[in-house]
């Protein structure tokens, strides 16, 4: 049996709500909290980025899998906010963890599946035998520019997962990957925010891209959607996941509780792998979990998870990620101070 | 920051190691070549703790280059047992929440970076429990 | 060890001297003390400096202070312990006479601090403190003492006001001193409501950036007796201790144990108790170092530095004058030069000699206390008139 026996989340304090963009923007603020079935959104503070989230993000992972971190064989973080062009964040958070020398590392990038490919990567190389333990992390500090639609869901956080074959809280049963050349929204090389096509993004890209690679999985596994008590999909806004998961046949009870997007907003490569560990904290024993991401470019990974008995022992051996969501710690910001975390203030020299 | 500089205090700023003095068991972080308390050069390693209490703390205003953007932020000493205080900022807390005697713990987070070119410095900053 | 005398005193006006580069500013008041002594040349100059390379990129003061006094070939060295290297430099200099190595030596201090901007300076006194463990993090000098205060506040019930009575009291002090860099008088709301630097403390908590040099010239007894015609103040005790660098590895946050140690060993070389002094010229690069001070020094009991200030009690008409001159507050703290400057000010005060308004009445017996950093190294001295 291979699967996941470790997981956690990390989500910046800051919030902002879609009102205070709306507002700068002159846009209708309840249109867009409509269409986008979106609140409010994290934000990170400065001294924040795709790697500090990580590191957090890893240790409560390593708290719940109960190993030694020098037994983990690769750590594999998948952004689209890497802090550097060259030198992988996986380093610096496998430092940090205490996970080196002996680990092989590599940074994903696939816009917003990075996270689940590190995952897929780390189960494969367990289910080969080439390593006993493997990191996957998925995580982002993403960037809207200023006006567009992007701006109002563009957010921060992570998610850690280690897999492995001893101690298995979730037996990872099936995976799928579908993926072709759709450029629905990218970044080139130096520009600081990234492009989309607009409507193009919806139909020929994440709706197709989804039920090619969910169709898979399900004929793959013989399984039907009513087998799942939990489904999670790729959120980017509150709407996409739900239209979705119901042209699938799945219903909203078993998408609610990975459904974080209305206020947390999209993490990107963190986006759907977060939503898992929210359904991790509160699953049972036997629930079948059905997991499909989706980055822009544009491909999913899908994976089928089965939780185990040993699910109760580790739950509340760190934070539970609702109750970072909703913590009492939230902070708002107003659009100004917004944009000076965001860096996207032009300040001398630039 | 020269880059053999900072990656030489990466144990203690990523992984908080410190050493325990083999005669006496003080814990000293960083690590010394020898025991202040007992003069013994004999240590095991050990880690500090991630847990503590601020002790006493400021906010600074008027910050030095490299932290101007971030101006004002709270700096504390913290407590965290074993006869180890540390200093460092307090992140995620507002001013008027700032008390001696409040709970933290410590977190990885990015103290500076030089610039668009320059390596980026990670270490550590306290939150409130 | 044999009886030492301080024979000259010599210190220019501070302030932002532009003209003047670190050369020029160390011979200047090196002369002043040479023509105070009535003499042409000493046998050897110890120089306090904390860092003329990173604040002029000039190093080799052990040249330098020689070479453009017109002295050379004395020895010179270049001394330094971060804000007591004045001290530091006026022991090694009583050191080198008392062992019998010279008869005549002088000890000189300076510090050229405008030459960088306000970001050099506080990066140049930055390097004080722990660089790995404190300033990587982001904590400034003023935060230091901020934490301090905070601490001393929080232990002892030190107030707001106790902190800006020290201000009050110095700036009080310097308005009657012409060499002062700031001669102006400020009152309790003043300093209260001037900006806020490191919370508590505000900008007038702070002592300034300064150029300055002072000098003084220390001479074996004997000789001191054919050449002065001044009164004669002999060194009756010396002393200096370190603690660590880091303000979080210290005993307690809020007590200088350094400062106590060096006065402890100071008082016992003279045979004195404190009660026995007369005076004082301290350490106040911030309020609350004052505060602290007096308390390490035994001139109020431990934590109530504070009620001491605001009773009057070091006042220049109490029962405890401290830094008649000003101290760093008014007077100004280039760097290196305190420390001598602070000997200067105790021998003038000794002879008589201080501007009118702020000469002690009964000042035969002074102490000075330099410090560095946040108290990681202390030097006392004990000078008394015979």
């Amino acid at each position: 049996m291979v699967g996941i026996v470790g997981y956690g989340a990390y989500i910046p304090r800051n919030r902002i709500k879609v009102e205070e963009i709306a507002k700068v923007w002159g846009a209708d603020a309840p249109s867009y909290k409509r269409g986008l079935m979106l609140r409010e959104k994290s934000v990170p503070s400065p001294d924040q980025d795709t790697i500090t989230m990580s590191v957090e993000a890893a240790k409560s992972a390593i708290k719940r899998a109960g190993i030694d971190p020098r037994e983990i064989g690769a750590v594999y973080v998948g952004s689209e906010s890497h802090p550097y062009a060259v030198k992988p964040s996986g380093t610096i958070v496998a430092e940090a963890i205490g996970a080196t020398p002996d680990c092989h590392c590599a940074d994903f990038e696939f816009a917003c599946k990075a996270g689940s490919e590190g995952m897929f990567v780390a189960m494969g190389l367990v289910k080969a035998g080439e390593i006993d333990y493997g990191m996957g992390i998925g995580a982002d500090t993403s960037q809207g520019a200023p006006g567009d639609a992007l701006e109002y869901s563009a957010s921060a956080g992570a998610a850690a997962f280690i897999f492995g074959k001893k101690n298995v809280v979730a037996e990872s049963q099936f995976t799928h990957s579908w993926m072709t050349d759709t450029p629905d929204f990218w970044r080139r090389e130096h520009q600081f925010y990234p492009s989309h096509g607009g409507r193009f993004t919806g139909e020929p890209a994440y709706f197709r891209t989804i039920n090619g690679c969910a169709k898979a999985l399900l004929e793959k596994s013989k399984m039907k959607p009513s087998d799942f008590a939990f489904a999670v999909f790729h959120q980017p806004n509150g709407k996409f996941p739900m239209t979705v998961g119901k042209q699938l046949g799945f219903t909203e009870e078993q998408m609610n509780q990975g459904w974080l997007c209305p206020t947390l907003g999209n993490t990107y490569s963190g986006a759907s792998p977060i939503g898992l560990t929210a359904i991790l904290d509160i699953a049972k024993p036997g629930d079948k979990i059905f997991m499909v991401s989706y980055g822009s470019g544009a491909g999913s990974d899908g994976f089928i998870f089965e939780v185990t008995d040993r699910i109760k022992e580790v739950q509340n051996k760190a934070v539970h990620t609702r109750a970072m969501l909703d913590s009492d710690n939230r902070r708002y910001l107003d659009y100004g101070t917004y944009t000076k975390f965001r860096g996207k203030i032009k300040l001398r020299g630039e | 920051m020269s880059a053999p500089k900072y990656w030489r205090e990466i144990p203690q700023r990523y992984r908080f190691e410190a050493a325990r003095c083999k005669k006496c068991s003080k814990v000293l972080f960083p690590p010394r070549l020898i025991c202040p308390a007992c003069k013994s050069r004999e240590f095991e390693k050990t880690r500090i703790n991630e847990k503590g209490t601020v002790e006493t703390f400021t906010i600074i205003r008027i910050a030095p280059t490299g932290f101007t953007d971030e101006a004002p932020y709270p700096v504390g000493i913290v407590d965290v047992g074993d006869g180890v205080r540390v200093l460092c900022q307090i992140a995620d807390c507002d001013p008027e929440n700032l008390k001696i005697g409040m709970k933290v713990r410590l977190e990885f987070r990015k103290i500076q970076q030089e610039g668009h070119a320059g390596v980026i410095n990670y270490g550590y900053k306290c939150v409130p429990e | 060890m044999r009886d030492v005398a301080v024979i000259g005193v010599g210190m220019n006006k501070w302030g932002e001297l532009w003209e003047a580069a670190i050369r020029d500013l160390l011979a200047e008041s090196v002369l002043l003390a040479l023509d105070d002594a009535g003499i042409d040349s000493v046998e050897a100059m110890y120089i306090g400096c904390m860092s003329s390379g990173l604040f002029t990129h000039q190093e080799h003061l052990g040249s330098i202070g020689p070479d453009y006094s017109g002295i050379c070939p004395i020895p010179g060295m270049r001394v330094e312990s971060a804000c007591a290297s004045g001290g530091a430099a006026f022991r090694a200099a009583y050191i080198h006479v008392a062992s019998g190595m010279a008869d005549i030596v002088m000890a000189a201090g300076v510090e050229k601090m405008t030459d960088v901007d306000g970001g050099g300076a506080t990066f140049a006194l930055a390097t004080a403190a722990d660089q790995e463990y404190e300033v990587y993090n982001g904590v400034t000098f003023p935060g230091l003492y901020a934490m301090m205060a905070n601490h001393h506040m929080h232990k002892y019930g030190t107030t707001r006001d106790q902190l800006s009575q020290v201000a009050v009291k110095n700036h009080l002090n310097g308005s009657k001193n012409p060499l002062a860099q700031f001669r102006m008088k400020v009152t309790p709301d003043q300093v209260k409501n001037s900006v806020m630097v490191a919370d508590p403390l505000t900008l007038l908590d702070c002592s300034p950036i300064t150029d300055g040099s002072a000098a003084v010239i220390l001479c074996s007894m004997d000789k001191a007796k054919e050449l002065t015609r001044k009164r004669l103040v002999k060194i009756i005790g010396s002393g200096h201790a370190s603690d660590t660098i880091q303000l979080a590895q210290r005993e307690d946050i809020s007590s200088l144990k350094s400062t106590n140690m060096a006065a402890k060993q100071a008082l016992e070389m003279a045979g004195r108790k404190i009660s026995d002094i007369n005076f004082a010229e301290v350490h106040d690069c911030f309020t609350i170092a004052e505060i602290m001070v007096i308390e390490a020094l035994g001139i109020a009991p431990q934590g109530k530095g504070g009620k001491a200030t605001a009773d009057g009690i070091t006042a220049i008409d109490g029962k405890f004058p401290v830094n008649a001159s000003g101290g760093l507050k008014s007077k100004g703290h280039p760097v290196g030069a305190t420390g001598v400057a602070q000997i200067a000010e105790i021998v003038k005060q000794v002879r008589g000699e201080a501007d009118e308004g702020r000469q002690v009445k009964k000042a035969d017996i002074g102490l000075a206390q330099n410090m560095g950093g946040s108290g990681a190294s202390s030097v006392v001295h004990i000078l008394e008139g015979m």
